[in-house]
């Protein structure tokens, strides 16, 4: 066998190997068939809801704790009587880390299982993949994962934090530490992307200056130049996007550099207690992090959830904010349910705004309009359990605004 | 002038992560031209065996002292068993040995995670390993860069030594060289092959021990890795380790210097043009071995 026949073959390996790698992104959703309007099948004892989560592929990590979470929520309304008098019958789906099987398992779980409304989804790509699906079926999405806003469907409620719930919050702490100037690290994709836009608009509204922006691939893992670059830039602090694999990478090369979270802090809007476990709390304690939840959130209800959640997936899982969310997704959608009187997805919409729930993160409220919830944003520190403790939060809910209409500094942006 | 010296430094060690994952593959498939996907499973090996260990070895240190020889053992002995198993089968069918060790590295990866579960594990690096020394002049030269850099050098010494100047050395040299006459001269080569992918599968151990320094520990690390460790060892040509240690520091500082002066997206785009125009000019690598056999 000839060395160059061998290289020929590897050349073909390396392309199906890249071409693996990449139907994660990429393909339409399609059109095909689905009634406008497909109503839901509520005519049993029982209420079919669809559960639309990774449970295999890349996302699977994070999108299988938020199906456990959405769950563990199915269950406690069923043994509290269900909703309307009706127990709910969960139907699970995999969307397998890829868009279009998204796109196709929601049309299945609208037009074969007639399900009432769909609990899941993680990453923005899976819910712009889903997104027609619903409006043209006039089906109903609750999405739990804080996201880079700028979008508002009639036919989806966002129950994470738009960014004006989060990074906006987290960027006004640097400003209350004096933080005059900052350095972006981000994924090279849409949420980073546009996170990034939204920064830099408020940084020169802000008399902040952002003296650096380096974008990584997704699954990079070689953050030597890109910690050299923030070293050298003189950055009081560092805005990260990253996600994934690379915040491991990033963190370890972070603290050998000699940056520490005194001197340097990075705000991250990615990591939550669970990721925390995977990159090291040797590397993290100190660094800071804005979320609407934390597992050590103080109050009654959150103390119901942790409890409840340990007891039923194991002592060592930590709760997080996008598991929270999806929790109380399905309590919004049972109160808005009971409200309305009727599982009609016209009819929920009709009367969701100004709904409201005792969530584990505090007191939160849907928006009729924009169809997202006020929350309450956190800016927590981690700490060396590999917990996130509270070090400042926004003393009330703050009102969704994904198109940040009403900041002026924004008015460049769409 | 600080930030160029700190960057060539960072290429210089992005070299050595590509050089210590490579090595391995350097002799199994530099050596034996076996192409085997699961080269970063073994890796993968390498750090869970870094991973498990300190759970009864509490000191960051010593684990990770203690982790080098098993991890080379482990992914060594995974090696032995795949060659045995599979790949001693599938020698003169390079297409099948593919496919088989592409499915053999999808098992691999999802075993990790029937075993250690799909997220992340974290593993505590000895203090002295996260920290930095300062070389005059302002800049700072991260230690666990350092340890990798000199763990990749004296890999790539003891195997140049061991191919030089041992027995078995000599009759890895003479399989690759030239097979049948080899076998014919008495060397028991199939002996000889199986010592050779405990040998690479090892480093790939090793790799893994050093990584978890640097980056994540998870079931699909290796397949991260396992495009840039063909890269190195194609452009370095096959059958000589001198070509992937030179690939490696050239195409690590390619990339330091791209990434600085661009992105690093732009900086991945500059370093695969510099590839295929290389493989234009000289398809069969930087080095070549010269034999007077026929294949």
């Amino acid at each position: 066998m000839s060395v160059l026949w061998g290289r020929r073959i590897l050349a073909g390996a390396m392309t199906l190997v890249a071409a693996a790698a990449m139907t994660a992104c990429g393909s339409k959703t399609s059109d095909e068939g689905g009634a406008a309007g497909v109503t839901a099948d509520v005519s049993g004892d029982t209420v079919k809801v669809g559960l639309l989560n990774s449970l295999s592929g890349t996302m699977a990590i994070s999108e299988v704790t938020v199906r456990d979470s959405i769950m563990l929520a199915v269950e406690e309304i069923n043994a509290a009587g269900g909703v309307l008098g009706k127990k709910i019958q969960p139907i699970g789906e995999d969307g397998a880390s890829d868009w279009p099987t998204f796109a196709e398992k929601a049309e299945k779980l609208i037009s074969e299982d007639r399900v009432a409304a769909v609990f899941g989804c993680w990453t923005s790509a899976s819910r712009k993949a889903v997104k027609p699906v619903f409006e043209k079926n006039k089906a109903l999405l609750f999405y739990p994962v804080q996201y880079e806003g700028l979008e508002q469907s009639p036919y989806i409620f966002y129950t994470g934090a738009t960014t004006n719930q989060q990074i906006v919050p987290g960027l006004d702490y640097l400003k209350a530490q004096g933080t005059k100037s900052v350095y972006l690290v981000g994924s090279d994709y849409v949420f980073p992307r546009t996170a990034n836009k939204i920064i830099k608009a408020y940084a020169a509204a802000n008399g902040m200056t952002v003296v650096g922006e380096d974008y990584a691939p997704l699954g990079s893992t070689e953050f030597g130049t890109i910690v050299n670059k923030v070293k050298s830039s003189g950055a009081k602090a560092v805005f990260n996007t990253l996600n994934g694999d690379s915040n491991v990478a990033f963190f370890k090369e972070y603290k050998s550099a000699g940056l520490t979270a005194a001197a340097m802090p990075v705000v991250s809007v990615s990591i939550a207690e669970e990721e925390v476990k995977g990159i090291g709390t040797q590397y993290l304690e100190g660094q800071l992090t804005a979320w609407n939840y934390y597992q050590t959130t103080p109050g009654a209800a959150n103390g119901k959830f942790v409890a409840a959640y340990k007891a039923k997936y194991g002592a060592d899982k930590p709760t997080s904010d996008p598991m929270e969310a999806a929790y109380v997704s399905v309590y919004l959608w049972k109160a808005m349910v009971e409200k309305a009187g009727a599982f009609d997805v016209e009819k929920v919409r009709g009367v969701s705004d100004g709904i409201t729930f005792d969530a584990p993160e505090g007191l939160v409220t849907v928006d009729g309009k924009t169809q997202h919830i006020a929350k309450t944003a956190r800016i927590g520190k981690v700490g060396a359990d590999g917990l996130i403790t509270e070090v400042w939060n926004s003393g009330k809910p703050i009102a969704p605004d994904p198109y940040l209409k009403t900041y002026p500094w924004a008015s460049g942006l769409s | 002038m600080t930030v160029l010296f700190g960057q060539l430094f960072t290429g210089i060690s992005i070299g050595a992560v590509l050089l210590l994952i490579a090595l391995g593959l350097a002799l199994t498939f530099g050596q034996m031209n076996v192409i085997n996907m699961a080269h970063g499973e073994f890796i993968m090996a390498g750090a869970y065996t870094t991973y498990v260990l300190q759970q009864s070895i509490t000191g960051a240190g010593l684990s990770l002292l203690v982790a080098l020889p098993v991890a080379f053992v482990v992914a060594g002995t995974m090696g032995v068993l795949l060659e045995i198993l599979l790949i001693r089968r599938l020698y003169a069918r390079p297409l099948d040995t593919l496919l088989v060790t592409w499915g053999v590295s999808l098992m691999l990866q999802q075993l990790a995670r029937d075993v250690f579960g799909s997220p992340n594990v974290q593993t505590r690096a000895p203090e002295l390993l996260t920290g930095n020394v300062a070389v005059p002049g302002g800049l700072t030269v991260a230690n666990n860069r350092l340890f990798i850099l000199a763990l990749a050098l004296a890999a790539v010494a003891a195997l140049t030594l061991a191919l030089r100047f041992t027995p078995l050395g000599r009759r890895i040299r003479a399989v690759v060289q030239n097979r049948d006459l080899a076998a014919v001269s008495g060397v028991p080569t199939a002996r000889v092959d199986r010592t050779t992918f405990f040998l690479g599968s090892g480093l790939a151990g090793l790799a893994g021990v050093a990584l978890t320094l640097l980056g994540p520990i998870g079931p699909t690390m290796g397949t991260n890795l396992i495009i840039d460790a063909f890269l190195v060892v194609v452009v370095g040509g096959i059958g000589q380790l001198k070509g992937s240690v030179i690939v490696a520091f050239a195409l690590g500082v390619l990339q330091a210097t791209g990434e600085y002066l661009t992105t690093l997206s732009v900086a991945k785009v500059i370093v695969f043009v510099a590839i295929v125009a290389f493989l234009q000019w000289r398809p069969q690598g930087l080095f070549t071995l010269r034999t007077r056999s026929l294949a």
